[in-house]
């Protein structure tokens, strides 16, 4: 597999959430689907978002990204306040989002070409990224053309060629079949140990977070459980890089984690 | 966790291929079309017809481009061609016969009084001034062709040119799209038709009526599929573009539009189906000159067999519009997926 190679990207940067919530609807009804949350990243960190459906780990993200606005609290990414996408903040899709009427190349080129980089340099990104991403071959095909698991590669080098100092995941191998997102969890694995980006992802796999992440953040409530989305716990992952997922410590992680996720919702379901 | 990703594994292949895309072209070119509702065929376009299209082309992506290029006719093609023959073959003969015999059939149509092909046929080339029967009317085909086209396409573009962006505004802003629908579906119902009468009236005989009725017609089915193609493009491409550092002033040319293309392409279609159907309505009174003049023209002098052939003509021409509209938009968005 080639190397990314020597220029890294930009300075990854550290996230601090503090006290952040969201509600829908008009201010003064209904109740927070989100409340409470603190969450500091350091730079350069893995972090992984698992919970049950509701729990608000999406809402999380989608404020991080930009999306949404939050109703109460602050995010800051770099020290600066998010409130609105910005390509410093790359995302990636559960369902890809890439455009398809460009090429493979071209989607990658996307960003670079936004950011009104110098023609040379959009080329060089885009053939290092496709590289980075195993897709030389495919290029010049569109889209439609690729499989689940070759589109979500062109999604993750389509977010690296811009450079980000964070990367934000939104269940982005949930789509795929299990071969194609062990191999695709491996790949993001050693992408992030070459960029040294800060990742936040969110997954309903635990074992997925149990292999990718230097902390799994569990989250729970939500406002079908009548309570606020919030953080339960947050678990260190100490078991450094090449993982083995049938390994003791592993799943007795594993075991850990996902008691703390489905604590309370047998009650609620 | 080592070398498993340089090459795609069996799960992970392509899937469509561009000679999917060729083959569907080839159908798509053959499909029949009629003027008035040639929308009904982009969707059907996409499929092709059947799959003896050439083998997956594996390793060169480079070369399905190549192959597309030089497309001669192969197997599917005359497959197509043996497939569409016999039915207007037959119709043509039932309708020789039927004059001959003087047919009576439902409605009361006595066909008696129709021209035979083959007198239509000899009209039309008359009209393009290689026949015989040299009346007020051989030679004129491209008089009358040429005024109805530049009619048509003034309306039409017209048309178009405020329909795109109007639909545009108002499938991307919601204050524009409260405070334009109900008036637009209040305006809409009302037959291009009915207009007619009163344009005489407001704008007189002449050009400018003509060309008004025409881009009545086309400005609607424009609007209306340009609102909705604006409305379902998916939000998750707009969060991409903007994640991506797309400037909010860029993200209708970025990707509103691009999304929509597909949509805001079938309401042209349809609208210049409809603009030909019109036209031969603006042409009936006070003009001299058009495709739907000769026919009224050919009415007042019983001539079914000038009738006919300006039937048949104004098809054709609505045919080769659409043709064209199709090859022009595949052009200017070099046939990529989805805006084409």
């Amino acid at each position: 597999m080639p190397r990314i190679g020597t220029i890294r990207p930009t300075r990854p940067a550290d996230i601090e959430i503090s006290d952040l919530g969201k509600r829908y609807g008009r201010a003064g009804s209904g109740i927070f689907a989100m409340d409470g949350v603190d969450l500091s990243v350091p730079a350069g960190e893995f972090v992984c978002v698992v919970g049950a459906s509701g729990c608000g780990k999406s809402t999380l993200l989608r404020i991080l990204a930009g999306f949404e606005p939050a109703t109460k609290g602050t995010v800051t990414v770099a020290g600066e306040a998010v409130s609105k996408p910005d390509p410093e903040r790359g995302v990636v899709f559960q369902d890809y989002g890439l455009f398809p009427w460009l090429s493979v190349s071209e989607n990658i080129a996307y960003g670079p070409r936004q950011a009104r980089l110098p023609r040379d340099v959009v080329r060089e990104r885009t053939s290092r990224f496709l590289e980075a991403v195993g897709l030389t071959r495919f290029a010049a095909k569109f889209p439609h053309e690729l499989s689940g698991g070759m589109q979500q590669r062109v999604a993750i080098a389509r977010v690296l060629a811009n450079d980000p100092s964070v990367m934000l995941m939104d269940e982005p191998f949930g789509a795929l079949d299990a071969l194609t997102r062990s191999s695709l969890q491996a790949e993001l694995s050693r992408i992030h140990r070459e960029t040294g980006t800060t990742v936040v992802f969110v997954t309903h796999s635990i074992e997925e977070a149990v292999f990718l992440a230097d902390r799994v953040v569990v989250m729970a409530g939500g406002a079908s459980h009548g309570v606020p989305g919030h953080i339960r716990e947050i678990v260190p992952i100490d078991l450094g890089t090449d993982r083995d997922v049938t390994s003791p410590e592993f799943n007795e992680l594993k075991r850990h984690i996902s008691a703390l996720v489905h604590q309370g919702v047998e009650a609620a379901a | 966790m080592t070398a498993r990703t340089d090459a795609p594994s069996t799960t992970d292949t392509p899937t469509g291929t561009s000679a999917a895309r060729s083959s569907a072209s080839s159908t798509e070119s053959s499909a029949p079309s009629t003027t008035s509702a040639p929308a009904t065929t982009s969707a059907t376009a996409e499929r092709p017809a059947s799959g003896s299209a050439a083998p997956v082309p594996t390793g060169k992506p480079t070369a399905a481009p190549a192959a597309r290029r030089l497309r001669l006719p192969d197997r599917s093609t005359w497959a197509t061609l043996l497939l569409a023959l016999p039915v207007p073959i037959v119709g043509l003969l039932l309708w020789n016969l039927g004059v001959k015999q003087a047919w009576t059939l439902p409605f009361g149509i006595q066909m008696g009084f129709l021209p035979t092909p083959v007198e239509v046929a000899q009209r039309i080339l008359d009209l393009a001034g290689a026949g015989s029967i040299d009346d007020a009317f051989s030679g004129t085909l491209l008089d009358h062709l040429g005024a109805s086209t530049v009619r048509v396409l003034s309306g039409f573009g017209l048309a178009a040119l405020l329909a795109i962006p109007l639909g545009v505004i108002m499938g991307r802003f919601s204050l524009a799209f409260k405070m334009l629908d109900p008036t637009v579906n209040l305006t809409r119902p009302i037959p291009v038709t009915a207009w007619a009468p009163l344009t005489l009236l407001i704008i007189g005989y002449g050009d400018g009526s003509a060309i008004f009725l025409v881009f009545l017609a086309a400005f609607f089915p424009i609007l209306l599929n340009t609102i909705s193609g604006v409305r379902q493009v998916p939000v998750r491409l707009v969060e991409a573009a903007s994640m991506l550092g797309t400037r909010s002033g860029q993200v209708l040319y970025k990707v509103i539009l691009p999304a929509s293309m597909r949509s805001i392409v079938g309401g042209l279609r349809i609208a210049l189906g409809l603009s030909w159907v019109i036209l031969v309505v603006g042409e009936t009174v006070g003009i001299s000159t058009g495709l739907g003049a000769m026919i009224t023209q050919a009415r007042d002098m019983s001539k079914t067999d000038l009738i006919v052939a300006g039937m048949v003509i104004i098809g054709l021409a609505g045919f080769v519009a659409d043709r064209v509209l199709v090859g022009l938009v595949k052009l200017v968005t070099r046939s990529r997926p989805t805006l084409s």
